[in-house]
């Protein structure tokens, strides 16, 4: 098996992966937003390679070709995206009541606060 | 050659998942951010999905970008420093389920292998019917708006709920007691911004609008348009000010179109039930099937798009006209001043 076979598969991996520790391992609520991001753009990375086709080309019919990567995947990530940013707008709109609230956006300061009588 | 772009892109995009990462000044993370959205919007074109690489260009790289940016105008331009608790729980965790994933790709076919069971289930139905049923040449467009009419319906409907949930955190409450409306700061000494705004602009939204009707013919729909028509005005509001860009379009105007849009798909699966199909069985709306496609396709993508726009642009403005407020005691965490709509996208600028 080729290295490069498989090497958008373990890139998309990795980058979930930078994302998912983003999330897990920062307190800063944007820098979560952020993770989040990384990781929605790796699972994008991943359907778009599955489509993919050795000799295909852009999925628009045309003369002359027979083959086309599969449009697909192509669907359901071009909704995904604007979804995608819709829902990050409501978390950052979540974000800016918080430090409202709050006064900060760290997310062991706003715990501390909740623990005060 | 398509292979050595496809390496090198995906590993600038891993550095730049790795600086968003590490970077502590936020800012720079937002625009750290914008790259590798804009990156990643390349490498959709290499892998032959420009419909997507036009929707990740505008969205991640401008729209997104510039909504972290007014986020961190409000709230704190600095990530504090991570407590010295253990790092090795979120490590191993991801480590683990790393390991466990790239085990797992091992069964996967090969990257562009033409005889993967993704490309011979129900895809080459696509590809080789859909002429014969809709008549026109874009698939992503047919599958989009005809085959999968109710996924797309329902998308809308989600980007339709989240432009209400941001308007009920941010846009009908009252701003909290200490933070005062300042004046607006528009970019008025920035002459080159100004300048390269006023050509740029009206470009962008004739490309818009060209993405919007050309898209059966090529990459392009309702989706991309209407990102790309609300990153135009959007770039209006930063360079002029807020106030300018509300005359453009009518605040009350502005808050009933993601409704009219969601109204006007909706109304099309309701209008093919009345003439007697199914819902959204767009062949009811005349006689030869394929020109009765193609209308349900341009009213449908038609809806998709005023939404998208307006929703895109309420947003923006909402949080724009949230971070107006200046804290009347100029207060510490937010030290670099909560911006006016101009200093929220100018990080760099504020004084």
């Amino acid at each position: 098996m080729s290295f490069i076979a498989h090497y958008n598969y373990h890139v998309a991996i990795i980058l979930a992966m930078i994302g998912l520790y983003t999330m897990i391992s920062r307190t800063n609520l944007v820098k979560k937003v952020a993770g989040l991001n990384i990781f929605q753009v790796s699972v994008f990375i991943l359907f778009i390679s599955l489509g993919v086709m050795d000799d295909g080309t852009v999925p628009i019919l045309e003369e002359g070709y027979t083959s086309y990567s599969n449009p697909l995947p192509h669907v359901l990530i071009l909704t995904a995206i604007v979804v995608g940013v819709a829902t990050t707008a409501l978390a950052l709109a979540l974000i800016i009541r918080i430090n409202e609230a709050y006064g900060t956006v760290e997310e062991d300061q706003v715990q501390a606060k909740d623990e005060e009588p | 050659m398509d292979t050595v772009i496809d390496v090198l892109l995906l590993a600038f995009l891993a550095i730049c998942a790795v600086s968003i990462l590490r970077l502590r000044d936020l800012f720079a993370m937002a625009m750290m951010f914008g790259l590798f959205s804009l990156i990643s919007a390349g490498l959709f074109t290499t892998m032959d999905a420009p419909d997507v690489a036009f929707t990740e260009a505008a969205v991640g790289a401008g729209i997104s970008t510039i909504l972290i940016l007014a986020t961190l105008a409000q709230t704190a331009r600095r990530e504090q420093p991570v407590p010295s608790r253990s790092k090795w729980l979120p490590l191993a965790i991801v480590w683990v389920t790393g390991a466990v994933l790239i085990y797992g790709t091992m069964d996967l076919p090969a990257f562009g292998d033409g005889a993967a069971p993704a490309h011979n289930h129900v895809a080459p139905y696509y590809l080789q019917e859909s002429y014969k049923d809709i008549g026109i040449p874009n698939v992503v467009a047919s599958i989009l708006a005809s085959y999968r009419g109710y996924d797309t319906l329902g998308e809308v409907v989600v980007v339709f709920s989240a432009v209400i949930g941001v308007l009920a955190l941010l846009g009908l409450r009252a701003r909290p007691p200490g933070i005062v409306t300042g004046p607006p700061r528009p970019l008025d000494h920035r002459v080159v911004l100004k300048v390269i705004a006023k050509l740029v602009v009206p470009v962008i939204l004739l490309f818009a609008l060209y993405v919007q009707f050309h898209g059966e013919y090529s990459p392009g729909g309702g989706f991309q348009a209407g990102v790309i028509f609300a990153a135009a005005i959007i770039l209006y509001a930063l360079v002029f000010g807020l106030d300018e860009a509300r005359h453009v379009i009518a605040p009350r105007l502005l808050q009933r179109l993601p409704a009219i849009g969601v109204l006007i798909f909706g109304g099309v699966g309701l209008l093919t039930m009345l003439l007697g199909g199914n819902y959204l069985a767009y062949n009811a709306l005349g006689e030869n099937p394929q020109k009765a496609q193609q209308t349900g396709i341009i009213l449908v993508e038609i809806g998709v798009g005023v939404t998208v726009a307006s929703v895109m642009l309420l947003i923006y403005f909402t949080f724009a006209e949230r971070g107006r407020g200046k804290k009347a005691d100029d207060g510490d965490s937010a030290g670099t001043g909560a911006g006016s709509s101009g200093g929220s996208g100018g990080s760099g600028s504020s004084p």
